[in-house]
């Protein structure tokens, strides 16, 4: 019988983290995730975790010493946000190449400047090829569930890559909903003990960890990393129906809302997708046809996937919280555009770049996103493919 | 063995390498750009310069006594060169 609490998302990003009693903790403080730690180090306190905790003194140390826990044979996790991930930015990419699947808490803020600290997801984006799993989650009870999944994804023998839970800061981190918990011994259960196959640690095999890697090696350590991310795709759904047995709460690549015979399709990730859904059940209402796809999987990017899902849809509108200053579009915007080409499914999509620094985004800005869609069906002119939404002008 | 011809699939994750001593393979000599002289009639053996080798590259005998250096591995850093009060290290 599992737990019935109401918690912010960074409570309950703190508490999977308790459930899942790591060997090594390594954060430091930043908007608006610090309360991840700062709870996580009570439970440290408290003594009901075993956890190590690192107070190191930047981000990047923090990520630095998950790396040399992880290489040494530890489970390490941690928080971070916006800047604090810019900081992470080097040892971002050594964790991925040494292939180390540490799990991190992202909770999107913007990334400043100018000096912001509300939520966007331009943190997430800018590691977005950085060879690290990457999940989406719309609410708290996403935002826990993703993580008690997470280590059984990075640490499979297929995959080793590390991976980040995303959530939106402040609009999920700091919101109290109503969210059910597994029991303790269930979460140890279904996450199982860490054993990796080789380790600094092992006094029975001395190894070298990041050695230098030229012209001969890197291109074939880079191809693994690729696979790698390509082999998460199975595991990902793997884990998933085997969370979905345990808790009956059902993951895939994404979800499908009223996507059936949905004409008018809005893609975007995290907490508006409750914004959305809210909108398209209004819209359904009226008998208009409309349909949600939310991502939850953004690296590996379900391209194929997506791309099928899409397919009967008469026009398209992917929400980019966060804008790829390039003079084309969003990164998700991107990502879903290249899947359509690639796999022959042509249909009429625009990108709508929204929220940028904590802005809302309300019920009546996603409606007028359907309405957009319907005067492209009508016309079946798009004009400008590269939009704003909620942006004085 | 690992090397420049081994297939992607044959190659360990993230370049790791399970096995000690390694670094033997590796040689750095050619990093050189200026190259210690071992002088031995100045060298009084009084073992100051080996211990300060970063590469290991001062051989050391039995006897506790030095040898010429190991060029396959110094990289001219001229530590040894720097300690030896002697004047029987110089660098060209």
């Amino acid at each position: 019988m599992s737990i019935r609490e109401r918690l912010s998302g960074n409570e309950a990003a703190a508490i999977a983290m308790k459930q899942i009693n790591p060997d090594v903790v390594a954060a430091f403080p930043i908007t608006p995730s610090t309360e991840i730690p700062q709870y996580f180090s009570t439970f440290v306190s408290n003594g009901q975790v075993d956890t190590e905790f690192v107070a190191v003194e930047s981000e990047h140390s923090a990520m630095s010493a998950c790396i040399g826990a992880q290489s040494a044979g530890a489970r390490a996790m941690t928080a971070t946000s916006a800047n604090g991930l810019s900081l992470m930015w080097e040892m971002i990419y050594i964790a991925s190449s040494l292939r180390l699947p540490i799990v991190m808490s992202l909770v999107n803020r913007a990334v400043s400047g100018p000096l912001n600290i509300h939520n966007d997801h331009s943190d997430a984006m800018g590691v977005r090829d950085a060879g690290w799993i990457m999940l989406f989650s719309e609410n708290n009870q996403e935002a826990y569930d993703n993580l008690l999944m997470a280590h059984r994804i990075a640490e499979h023998k297929d995959v080793l890559l590390p991976l980040m839970v995303c959530q939106d800061g402040f609009i999920t981190s700091h919101s109290i909903e109503n969210i059910e918990l597994l029991e303790d011994d269930k979460v140890k259960q279904f996450v199982g003990k860490y054993k990796p196959e080789h380790y600094l640690l092992n006094d029975k095999e001395p190894i070298a960890v990041g050695p230098l890697d030229l012209q001969a090696y890197l291109f074939e350590h880079k191809y693994q990393q690729a696979e790698a991310m390509r082999n998460a795709k199975k595991v990902i759904l793997e884990v998933s129906k085997d969370f979905e047995k345990l808790t009956g709460r059902k993951y895939s690549f994404f979800e499908e809302y009223k996507m059936d015979d949905a004409e008018l399709v809005v893609v975007c990730m995290n907490s508006t997708a409750g914004t959305t859904k809210a909108v398209v059940d209004d819209l359904r209402n009226k008998g208009v046809k409309a349909g949600l796809l939310k991502i939850r999987v953004f690296r590996p990017f379900p391209a194929e996937e997506v791309a099928n899902a899409l397919s009967n849809a008469k026009a398209i509108a992917v929400l980019d919280k966060a804008d790829s200053l390039n003079g084309v579009g969003g990164a998700l915007f991107e990502d879903v555009v290249s899947g359509m080409y690639v796999n022959n499914k042509n249909v009429p999509i625009v990108n709508y770049v929204y929220g940028i620094g904590g802005r809302d985004t309300t019920t009546k800005e996603i409606s007028s996103v359907y309405s957009d869609l319907q005067k492209i069906v009508d016309t079946g002119n798009i004009d400008n493919p590269y939009r704003y939404l909620g942006l004085r002008k | 063995m690992i090397d420049k011809d081994t297939p992607v699939n044959d190659l360990t994750i993230g370049g790791n390498i399970y096995e000690a001593g390694n670094s033997l393979k590796f040689k750095t000599g050619d990093w050189r750009s200026t190259t210690p002289k071992y002088i031995s009639e100045n060298c009084k053996q009084c073992g100051l310069c080996f211990p300060v080798c970063p590469d290991d590259a001062i051989p050391v005998g039995k006897d506790q006594k030095r040898g010429d250096f190991n060029y396959d591995y110094c990289k001219g850093c001229g530590v040894c060169a720097k300690v030896c009060p002697f004047k029987a290290i110089v660098m060209e």
